[in-house]
């Protein structure tokens, strides 16, 4: 309280001292009966000697900003599209670059320049049609070719997937990321998210026994209907208001919800359970391989986040309701950038690039890029887990959830031979951050 | 002399008039009262949207670390032990920008010199609707209160950035600040769009109606075109915003299912299905595109009269300027979907964008080379206001270039939602409508309370302030381009995996966070020349600037319809800045030709 006070008080003087100060000096200019409106030529030379000065240490500011942070100051890109992009950013940056010196220069060197200087006066130029044609045919040109540059990529960058793309979901949610393969059959299989089920459905993939399960639940489950509906009519148990209100809105919703659950399983096609069966989950880590073509389709759980690849120079919101595409090929490994970058522990990183709530800056998965041969044993560890003897799929909703370590661990493999299997594990280790290790 | 003028306005007082205190002061329907409470409100809501940037600066570049300062205006709920709470720093972060955009640039910038000047320029006794005016005043004094006091609530300010995209802004579950902060954003917003609008048409029927004899529409200051295209603007696209705070209400209170589609929050299953979050984006931003030449153009206008009275010459091509004008406010509605390139629309909607969004560069080019070539062959007088518009002239090159970057949809894709975009609409849209206020205030200062602001005090603020502003967002741009994201809370997660990027950032951080106290320091000689002057200043002179505009006609105490008498004539364009042939080096408005004398 007493600093409060005593930070009041300091204040307060300082405005007093500074108002006498400014009595001060009103009480000498009118000695020297000039007023706040005559500049001086005094005023006027200090004031255009200022421009030029800060004109130059703009200039040298940025140039130094650029030489320590290496030109547009972002690292190497690590995609085949990044690299294309970069070149358009040169591109364009050059471009940039040029206007805003040029411009600028002319700013603050007229300003230095054409100061008033007693006896000359101002030259009365209202317009010149020519002039004014000559900077605006030249901006349109060089739009133009901006335009096309810019048009040409932005086609490539969005046109379809190849066709031997893998097709991988991003599965977001606050505050983190689930990464599913399309596994085997290279398809998704279908999802809808009234079939959520926390610890064993999450991604909440549609297949009959999904479906049933969440009927179930819904109806008789923990906080199922038929739990609901015997809290509220049971005289004996005592609730709030609020609690009742809330309970009868969940009710509310609930029925709702079963009707359109059981609708689903009336149009169900069990054929297509296949498609969702084969399809691994992993979180944590997101392994790519280098050179292999990605579509990734994004989906939100909740809010609007954004899948932000800033190395790979990729990046899609990610819409509740709505799924969204975007592809590209790595085409370095993080053992490559690690070596490029010199950098021992350096990992790329999917960031959440859209405000999703408190802990959004904490939102990130990590990316490992690996050669084929590494990736390929770590896919099929990965499918080969999940598969029976017989070739059938596992079709129980709760192997959904597998995480790499949790399938690594297990090792129920058969077809792979143990030591080929260690030794994958090593090779992977090595590529996965300190603190992700099992 | 007087009752000639009253009589013409309706009134059958002399002199003074009979106004007790709170018809003049407080439900005043005088265009320059109205102007003043416009500004004082403005500067009020300024320094507290830039305190609460300092706030979320000091945890950005040093993250964790335990403040006083922070303690002190956060107490222990936002601030446990003197650290900035992540909630908290999104809500800093989302009122930051409201009030900043709205407040001080879209109700401060318009509100204080559209009301100002339309009258005093065109040569009207007052706006077409006083009540009307004053209806706009305090419905954005009852915004800006709400939106103030949502600061203060338990549960927070709104949270979700100044976009308040949904579903985040929808659901109470997902965010602290979606309770009841966002109900009062969505309030007070609602009433600031009903005082924007109020006030718009206003202008626009003054602007066309109210124009004295010999105002030709060709003869307007180029202020008066930029006030009026921004009404226009603003008429045209605030509905729209109107219609997405109303659609979003709906989604909260009434169940309504217009953005929200299959959520999951918190463990609970929402119903609602077969909205779309990205139509409120598309709602949003069609107000949100033409909103930034909202703000932009009038401080242009503004900058277009300083720069011309001061370098003592006619501002280079007035048509262009006012094609220019035009342009930008007709290209401003069909570029809004730049802002939502990554958001999953057809590329081929993507590519249209792209195109319109860099044809607007060309107008933009334009006014600065006319800016420019109005500079050449100059006879500079370096006055306050004069260099905050050499000021804006810098920024909105410095700024606008980047925008080429930035509107190239391939390089969206990377640079979208980084501080690249942060610094780029910073120095384009920020600093350039703060530096065309501040050139307007020191300009029309003495207008408004017929005293004359120190300049010597103005030189020091316009130096610190520019060196600030470009040290505090010109690093900026390298921080985006390392990576970061915006609106995170804490860089440190980002060392983690990538330590090069994260070490240009953090050094980057510290260094804009010095220049923004820096540059927020150098606004206290502002506040301080600015309310000293009020009370104390020195007397003005009729006519400080020499200037050639009708509102330099006036007497200096401010009087009831403007002017004694007859209202004046005009006779000639404003711009006639040392013309061949006069004795002076500014001919006023309303001396009409010599014989033989061609216009311009």
């Amino acid at each position: 309280m007493v600093t409060k006070l005593i930070i009041l008080l300091v204040i307060v003087l300082g405005i007093i001292a500074a108002a006498q100060l400014m009595r001060l000096y009103e009480l000498s200019s009118k000695m020297r009966k000039t007023g706040e409106h005559d500049i001086t030529n005094r005023d006027n030379r200090l004031n255009a000697g200022l421009m030029l000065t800060f004109m130059i240490a703009l200039f040298l500011g940025f140039i130094w900003l650029m030489l320590k942070y290496g030109w547009t100051g972002r690292g190497e890109a690590a995609s085949v599209h990044g690299h294309e992009l970069d070149w358009l950013l040169n591109v364009n940056y050059v471009i940039v670059l040029a206007v805003f010196f040029l411009t600028n220069f002319l700013l603050f060197w007229f300003a230095f320049k054409y100061v008033k200087k007693p006896g000359v006066p101002a030259f009365y130029f209202p317009h010149d049609n020519k002039l004014e044609m000559v900077w605006t045919v030249i901006p349109a040109i060089v739009l133009a070719v901006i335009i096309i540059f810019g048009l040409r990529s932005w086609n490539n960058v969005t046109a379809a997937a190849a066709d031997d793309a893998i097709i991988v979901e991003l599965f977001s949610k606050q505050f983190d990321w689930t990464a599913r393969y399309s596994g085997e059959d290279n398809k998704l299989g279908k999802f809808d998210y009234k079939l959520t089920e926390d610890a064993k459905n999450e991604l909440a993939l549609m297949t009959t026994e999904s479906i049933q399960m969440a009927i179930d639940s819904m109806e008789s489950g923990v906080k199922g209907i038929s739990k609901l509906e015997l809290q509220l009519n049971d005289r004996t148990i005592m609730l709030t208001p609020e609690d009742r209100a809330a309970k009868t809105k969940d009710l509310g919703n609930k029925e709702k919800l079963i009707r359109l659950l059981y609708q689903m399983k009336m149009k169900h096609n069990s054929s297509l359970d296949a498609q969702a069966w084969d399809d691994f989950i992993v979180r944590d880590t997101l392994y790519l391989c280098k050179d292999q073509p990605y579509e990734f389709n994004f989906r939100s759980k909740d809010v609007l986040h954004s899948a932000f690849f800033p190395h790979f120079r990729a990046q899609m919101n990610t819409v509740p309701g709505t799924t969204t595409r975007f592809k590209f090929t790595p085409d370095l490994t993080t053992a490559d950038m690690r070596i490029s970058r010199g950098v021992e522990d350096f990992d790329y990183v999917l960031y959440c690039n859209k405000i999703c709530g408190g802990s959004h800056y904490k939102m990130k998965m990590i990316i490992v890029v690996l050669e084929k041969e590494a990736y390929d044993k770590w896919a099929a560890l990965k499918m080969n887990g999940r598969k029976a003897a017989d070739g059938s799929w596992d079709a129980e909703p709760a192997t959904f959830g597998h995480t790499f370590h949790k399938v690594a661990e297990e090792a129920p493999v058969e077809d792979t031979p143990e030591d080929e299997q260690e030794s994958t594990s090593e090779e992977l280790d090595a590529l996965v951050p300190e603190g992700d290790k099992v | 002399m007087a009752a000639v003028a009253h009589d013409a306005h309706g009134h059958d007082d002399h002199g003074h008039h009979e106004e007790s205190f709170v018809s003049k002061y407080i439900f005043s329907q005088d265009h320059k009262m109205i102007s003043k409470q416009f500004l004082m409100t403005a500067v009020f809501m300024g320094v507290v949207a830039m305190l609460l940037s300092i706030l979320f600066r000091i945890q950005l570049a040093w993250p964790g670390e335990s403040s006083d300062f922070l303690s002190f205006f956060l107490g222990d709920q936002w601030a446990p032990g003197g650290v900035l709470s992540e909630d908290m720093y999104l809500g800093l972060v989302t009122i930051h920008g409201t009030i900043m955009v709205f407040f001080l640039l879209t109700g401060g910038l318009s509100g204080t010199f559209s009301n100002l000047l339309i009258p005093y320029q065109i040569g009207a006794r007052d706006m077409a609707s006083g009540f009307l005016n004053m209806l706009s005043y305090w419905f954005f004094f009852i915004s800006s209160g709400l939106m103030f006091v949502s600061l203060f609530i338990e549960t927070g300010p709104a949270m979700a950035g100044w976009t308040i995209y949904p579903p985040l802004s929808a659901l109470p579950q997902a965010i602290s600040g979606s309770g009841l902060g966002m109900t009062l954003w969505l309030a007070s917003m609602t009433i600031f769009i009903a005082s924007s609008l109020i006030g718009s048409l206003n202008y626009i029927v003054t602007v066309l109606n109210l124009r004295t004899k010999g105002m030709h529409m060709t003869r307007l200051p180029l202020t008066i075109w930029t006030f009026f295209v921004t009404a226009i603007l603003g008429v045209l696209s605030f509905p729209v915003l109107l219609s997405a705070a109303l659609l979003l209400m709906m989604d909260r209170l009434a169940g309504t299912s217009f953005f929200l589609s299959d959520i999951i929050v918190q463990g609970e299953m929402l119903t609602n299905h077969g909205g779309s979050p990205i139509l409120y984006q598309h709602l949003f931003w069609f107000l949100g595109h033409p909103e930034v030449y909202i703000v932009l153009l009038p401080a242009l206008g503004l900058s277009s009269e300083v720069i011309s009275t001061n370098s003592r010459k006619p501002i280079f091509g007035y048509r262009a300027m006012i094609g220019s004008i035009l342009a930008i406010g007709f290209l401003s509605f069909i570029v809004w979907a730049h802002h939502m390139f990554v958001t999953g629309m057809n590329p081929f909607l993507g590519s249209v964008f792209v195109f319109t969004t860099l044809l607007i560069a060309i107008p933009s080019a334009v006014k600065v080379f006319n800016y420019i070539t109005t500079l050449w062959k100059g006879s500079i007088i370096f006055t306050p206001a004069m260099l905050f518009a050499i000021g804006l002239v810098s920024t909105f090159i410095t700024g606008g270039v980047t925008g080429i970057i930035l509107a190239d949809a391939a390089l969206d894709i990377t640079t979208h939602d980084t501080y690249f975009v942060v610094a780029h609409f910073h120095v384009v849209m920020g600093l350039s409508a703060v530096f065309g206020m501040f050139a307007g205030v020191y300009h029309w200062f003495p207008k408004m309370y017929g005293k004359m602001m120190n300049k010597k005090l103005g030189y020091i603020h316009f130096w610190i302030t520019i060196v600030g502003a470009y040290g505090v967002f010109f690093p900026m741009h390298f921080v985006g381009l390392a990576g970061a994201p915006r609106r995170y809370y804490d860089y440190t997660v980002l060392g983690e995996n990538d330590i090069d990027s994260f070490n240009q950032i953090m050094d980057l951080n510290v260094i804009i966070t010095v220049f923004a106290i820096m540059a927020a320091l150098g606004q206290l000689i502002f506040l301080f020349n600015f309310f000293y002057s009020i009370f104390r200043g020195p007397k003005t002179v009729q006519n400080p600037w020499k200037s050639t505009t009708l509102e330099w006609t006036t007497p200096i105490e401010h009087i009831h319809g403007n002017w004694p008498g007859e209202l004046p004539t005009v006779h000639r364009w404003p711009y006639d800045y040392s013309k061949p042939g006069s004795d002076v080096d500014f001919i006023p408005q309303t001396v009409p030709l010599a014989p033989g004398e061609e216009e311009h």
